[in-house]
């Protein structure tokens, strides 16, 4: 049974390799085979979030080897819930970029999938070094798609975002091996037990470690010194590629989510919550300071990009509080705004796919075509991204502010959020009077006319926003016993003591 | 050796790091390149340094840890890939903008144009 978890890796796995040699073969067979694949990755999280959610963890161990020696894969409610997100943004994503955006480029659908194969393998992954090879596999799909469809205007910020990942990924592997050479594993359960008893010199150096480690998933996550790549690199990825990276900045935060809870909780001794004081100012800042660049925003995808910065503050606040409540309001808030961002990229490139040469720019054109239903579109992801009711970002937010409620914590996250989120409303409605309302005379070259299945793509990530408040209900049980289940790490380092497979079966 | 192999990763890393820092996509493919050698060869020594130890149990009385040897390994592979895919686009970066800096920007403009300016005003 627990084979089933090799299958969210496997099947984009085949499915890439199978893309990257039939390169040549008519475009409309590659798309069927692509999406097909996406398809099944999503059958195949949906299984494993049924399993998941009897609150058991079930371990893959490659070769047969006992946790602590051999690499694990570790499913459990948190790991199911970021799969089937992935598998959903990704499907739909997949589906506009059928629409078109995937010609130019014959590898764009394996560069796709092995992307999708990297966010999984991380979420998957039981072990530290390979969370570092996960975040290679990805980044490596994701800077080809990041350059994919051409134009001078992607090579800078495409630069930036590479070189400054790879200086990410050598601070990992140091963080990496300052970690290893004290305590000698890299099975995060195991090292969960380990760090109990450090003292002394060892101390410090995880210390050190553990710390430059929140640096690597805070570049990755794109908190607040750290974030200043995005905007224009995400501003300037293809639509399907820039909706798809919303779910990029989630890896780091699933990433500080898994390791600071189970490795640096509240029972690793002198280590416990490590980092967390220094996080949560810096959310509230990152929060503040991706309100300040929506404000200030010249295009709708920047605007967006900026959305994205908002939304990794709001939800590290929380988390750096620590509270099994601020956890689960977190994550569904996680859920809320991964959909929301995603949708108003696709949205945003479908207006500037009517208004001519004013493209997404947030300046007045002539009347564009299909005005009603874009801005419908704009207007419901607006809602649901700056957090007024009804729409799921409200709930997410309510949930949030309900989870601190006293203290110096409560006055800084409460003031933040509201004033942020009133002033999202303005930049929102500024953005989208401008591009929809005020028109000049005059007529558009060639506007293309919208195609039905990108609309339809773009439209049902903005639904979900809907669906999200519809099955609130469900999902906030889910994200309970999420929550409950990540600060219960005993559970979690119980699987060092799973049997293994017997011989000869 | 301790010293020797210390003083060598600090080398590495702090050439690497100033070579970032310079702004100019060449140095900074050079850097990338150090800061990687320097980390590899930390990780390595993250099993402990030894001489004349085979990583292979019941070889010999005393074996050192494979493990290290097993992320170095990783590491160079996917180390070789990334300098491989920056190198590609920092031709691309030149190629785009005439210019290697890694803002694409130029800081002053090329002789070619002085000339020509000169040429023109005389």
């Amino acid at each position: 049974m627990n084979d089933w978890l090799l299958a969210p890796i496997l099947i984009p796995l085949l499915g890439a390799i199978v893309q990257a040699f039939m390169g040549y073969a008519p475009i409309s067979l590659r798309r069927t085979l692509a999406l097909a694949t996406t398809v099944l990755i999503l059958v195949s999280a949906i299984v494993l979030l049924i399993l998941a959610n009897d609150g058991s963890y079930r371990i893959y161990a490659f070769g047969n080897w006992q946790p602590p020696f051999g690499i694990v894969l570790v499913l459990d409610r948190l790991a199911a819930l970021m799969l089937v997100v992935t598998a959903v943004l990704g499907l739909l994503s997949h589906i506009y970029a059928v629409g078109g955006a995937d010609e130019g480029n014959r590898q764009f659908h394996g560069l796709f999938l092995f992307q999708l194969m990297g966010l999984n393998i991380a979420f998957l992954t039981g072990d530290l070094f390979n969370l570092f090879v996960a975040f290679e596999v990805l980044l490596i799909a994701s800077y080809g798609l990041l350059m994919h469809g051409g134009g001078t205007a992607r090579t800078v910020p495409g630069l930036h975002y590479v070189v400054l990942n790879l200086v990410g990924s050598a601070i990992f592997l140091i963080s990496v091996g300052m970690i290893y050479s004290v305590t000698g594993t890299l099975n995060m359960a195991d090292l969960a037990l380990a760090v109990r008893g450090l003292s002394g010199a060892d101390l410090e150096i995880v210390r050190a470690g553990g710390l430059m480690l929140l640096v690597v998933f805070g570049l990755k996550a794109a908190i607040l010194p750290l974030c200043f790549w995005l905007p224009k690199a995400y501003a300037k990825a293809t639509a399907p590629v820039a909706a798809l990276f919303a779910v990029m900045t989630k890896v780091g935060t699933y990433a500080i989510l898994r390791v600071y809870l189970l490795v640096f909780g509240d029972n690793a001794g002198p280590l416990a919550n490590l980092g967390m004081d220094w996080l949560f100012p810096l959310a509230l800042i990152t929060l503040a300071m991706g309100v300040i660049g929506a404000l200030g925003a010249g295009s709708l995808k920047n605007l967006v990009a900026w959305q994205v910065i908002i939304s990794v503050g709001t939800l590290l606040a929380p988390v750096a509080l620590g509270s099994e409540a601020g956890l689960s309001a977190a994550l569904f808030y996680l859920l809320s705004t991964t959909f929301t961002v995603g949708g108003l990229f696709l949205v945003s490139d479908l207006v500037s796919s009517q208004r001519g040469s004013a493209a997404d720019r947030i300046i007045t054109a002539p009347k564009m075509r299909n005005r009603t239903f874009l801005s419908v579109l704009f207007l419901v992801g607006a809602v649901a991204a700056a957090g007024i009711p009804p729409l799921s970002g409200f709930f997410g937010k309510i949930l949030i502010l309900q989870s601190v409620q006293s203290g110096a914590e409560m006055g800084w996250l409460w003031s933040v959020l509201l004033i942020g989120s009133f002033l999202t409303v303005i930049a929102y409605s500024r953005a989208g009077s401008i591009v929809f309302w005020r028109t000049v005379d005059g007529h558009l070259e060639r506007p293309a006319r919208l195609n039905g299945r990108v609309s339809a793509s773009a439209g049902a990530l903005i639904a979900l926003t809907v669906t999200l408040v519809v099955l609130a209900g469900p999902i906030t049980r889910y994200t309970d016993a999420t929550a409950a289940q990540l600060h219960n790490t005993a559970a979690y380092t119980a699987i060092l003591q799973i049997p293994m497979v017997a011989e000869g079966n | 050796m301790e010293l020797m192999f210390a003083l060598v990763i600090g080398t590495l890393t702090a050439t690497g790091v100033y070579l970032l820092l310079r702004a100019r996509t060449f140095p900074v493919v050079v850097g990338l390149t150090l800061l990687s050698y320097g980390v590899n060869l930390f990780l390595f020594s993250t099993g402990r340094l030894v001489t004349g130890q085979q990583p292979i149990i019941g070889s010999a009385e005393h074996y050192t840890d494979p493990l290290p040897q097993a992320l170095v390994l990783t590491a160079i592979v996917i180390g070789f890939a990334m300098t491989a895919f920056v190198v590609v686009l920092s031709l691309r970066s030149l190629a785009d903008h005439d210019d290697d800096h890694v803002d694409g920007r130029r800081d002053e403009p090329p002789l070619r144009e002085i000339d020509e300016t000169e040429a023109n005003g005389q």
